[in-house]
């Protein structure tokens, strides 16, 4: 069962002067949530740009999908693309099109299926990510910013990826709407078998969907294991974030709930 | 997904997915609407195969735990067929008017909106006349370079090209008659009464106007004018007044350069190819053509600064949420502000002609 879909060896991101990772290594199994957690300007965000092609890394190994991504050539990288989905932290939705079109596009790019079809299908990943019907003939400029992150992950799912990367998919959503958000995560993994890799600063997201936890720090993956195993790290760090008011609050809400 | 009809019962077999949605509808709408469908030998089930199974309505069997969740979620999901009414077509009579009559409006309305922003920007050019201290002279200053300087080269190359071009032109006109020495004249006036001013704003038109509207027009998009707003500062005075008054100040110097280096080509052109010595050419120069020429020149200059600031800035202050319209604002910028400089430049020769300058 664990299969490895994602393996990072080595990984060093530097600009200028600044080393961003250092022989950084972390390696994500099939069918989990991996949480990414760290301080502002750990290198999140840059981490999951190496993963997903955005940017070149110094030097270092990534395979995904049992491709050597940095290797590969263009067609080979586009077929790992095809299978993954990434939604960004505002959505990035093309503003020019309706939602509709947004989650369109990439099946119009990658495959030959009738428009009809392609519709339908729209329509599903649009209603399956809890957003209303209507939403469909919106353009992104008139949508709220929690429809507009819905509206991301719906394009991200188009092509029913076996990756999904979320950046900060919660960040800037109502409880309400990111509790619902976790929920709809942990329905979708369970549903799809995804793997999800998930970059966030949400405590309750973490505690509700993550199997597993990864923290960044100085430069490279300073530990992983689950929320109960964070608790325990021996890190000035990792012991402030977990064992912070907020996350105290996270858990009591998760022993409650549960 | 190979098919094996036992009785009636479809056995699908193999991923039944996104990539192989074509085959697989094409065995599930054979046979009888009712016949249920075997899934024990599908190897893998995504959310379009799952729509496609759920939405045949056929009964399904031997989905395993995971296959069954995911067609319940998609169940679930599944919106409910769209009804879209056929749109009925009124073509009254006097559509076409009311076309024409909306397209009026809208260009009465656009011409009220602009004049309605000429008349705020003098508003705050006036309140920052009164108090010079408000003037950002830093932007001022950064604009001045960024509209000024920069453009000084492909102006002067510009200016340099025409004055060759029409000494050429008019030395093969005015040869014939033995007029050479009169191609100074021709030079000299249609440089400086016209074409270098024009051209110069012309040039500055493309490259500045469109650069104001995609720079007001993107920070339009990312709420920074509305950051401006909040923090209780005027998006006038901050962006539209800096690059008025920047091209306001250089545009009569790059149509300087513009007249100085296309009297340099022309000078350059009528030496190489008529034999009219620089000195003869400078005799000639200043026996026939006045400095009012050249000064009636550059008296446009600043109304066409104007111009091309306003509209730039005015464009980029219209951009609405979508990266299509800043694309669209800023040609329409360029085209705007060009057609305007050139509809200037006649209105002046109709006044310079009234009052025989």
């Amino acid at each position: 069962m664990a299969e490895t879909v994602i393996a990072i060896h080595g990984l060093t991101n530097r600009f200028g002067k600044t080393v961003v990772h250092e022989n950084l290594s972390l390696d994500v199994q099939r069918g989990e949530v991996l949480g990414v957690v760290g301080a502002s300007g750990s290198g999140k965000s840059v981490l999951l740009r190496s993963i997903v092609g955005l940017m070149t890394p110094s030097a270092g190994q990534i395979t995904m999908l049992g491709t050597d991504v940095l290797e590969a050539s263009a067609a080979e990288r586009a077929a790992v693309s095809a299978r993954t989905g990434v939604m960004f932290q505002d959505g990035a939705l093309f503003s020019a099109l309706t939602v509709r079109e947004n989650v369109e596009a990439p099946m119009r790019e990658r495959l030959t299926v009738g428009a009809a079809t392609r519709r339908a299908l729209a329509d599903l990943r649009i209603a399956m990510v809890g957003l209303p019907p209507t939403a469909g003939d919106q353009f992104p400029a008139s949508l709220s910013g929690g429809m507009r992150k819905r509206a991301g992950l719906a394009r991200a799912l188009s092509l029913d990826p076996e990756i999904l990367f979320l950046d900060e998919p919660t960040a800037g959503l109502d409880p309400i709407s990111a509790s619902a958000f976790d929920t709809l995560l942990n329905s979708l993994r369970d549903a799809l078998g995804l793997t999800v890799f998930l970059v966030t600063h949400d405590l309750d997201t973490l505690q509700a969907t993550c199997n597993r936890i990864a923290v960044l720090a100085d430069r490279h993956v300073l530990v992983t294991g689950t929320m109960a195993e964070m608790r325990d790290v021996d890190d000035a760090w990792v012991h402030a974030y977990f064992h912070g008011p907020r996350a105290h609050a996270a858990l009591a809400a998760a022993v409650g709930g549960t | 997904m190979a098919e094996t009809v036992e009785d009636v019962t479809l056995a699908l077999s193999g991923p039944v997915t996104l990539a192989s949605l074509g085959p697989v509808a094409a065995l599930v709408g054979r046979g009888r609407a009712d016949a249920p469908v075997d899934l024990s030998a599908v190897t893998r089930l995504d959310t379009a195969g799952a729509w496609l199974l759920t939405s045949s309505g056929r009964p399904l069997s031997g989905a395993n735990d995971a296959q069954r969740l995911l067609l319940r979620t998609v169940q679930d999901a599944l919106p409910p067929p769209r009804t879209v009414a056929p749109r009925r077509v009124h073509h009254r009579m006097g559509d076409g008017l009311a076309v024409v009559g909306m397209a009026v409006g809208a260009v009465f309305f656009a011409v009220a909106q602009s004049l309605g922003f000429v008349g705020l920007v003098m508003a705050r050019l006036a309140g920052v006349l009164l108090r010079p201290r408000r003037l950002r002279l830093t932007a001022l200053v950064h604009h001045m370079q960024e509209v000024g300087l920069r453009a000084v080269p492909i102006v002067a190359l510009m200016g340099f090209l025409i004055g060759v071009v029409l000494a050429f032109q008019g030395a093969a006109q005015l040869q014939p008659f033995g007029a050479e020495v009169f191609v100074v004249d021709l030079i000299a006036v249609s440089i400086l009464r016209e074409l270098g001013i024009l051209l110069t704003a012309i040039i500055v038109a493309g490259r500045s106007a469109s650069a104001f509207t995609a720079a007001i027009g993107s920070m339009q998009m990312r709420e920074e004018i509305d950051a401006i707003r909040v923090l209780g500062l005027d998006p006038i005075e901050l962006l539209v007044l800096p690059r008025l008054l920047a091209l306001v100040i250089v545009l009569p110097i790059l149509g300087f350069v513009a007249d100085l280096s296309g009297l340099i080509g022309g000078g350059l052109m009528s030496w190489t190819q008529l034999g009219i010595s620089p000195s003869q050419f400078r005799t000639q120069l200043l026996a026939d053509v006045g400095a009012a020429q050249a000064l009636v020149g550059l008296s446009k200059a600043p109304v066409f600064a104007a111009i091309i600031a306003m509209v730039g800035c005015f464009q980029g202050l219209q951009v609405k949420g979508d990266a299509e319209s800043l694309g669209m604002r800023t040609s329409r910028a360029v085209v705007i502000a060009i057609f305007l400089v050139i509809v200037m430049d006649a209105l002046f020769s109709v006044f310079f002609a009234v009052w025989g300058v």
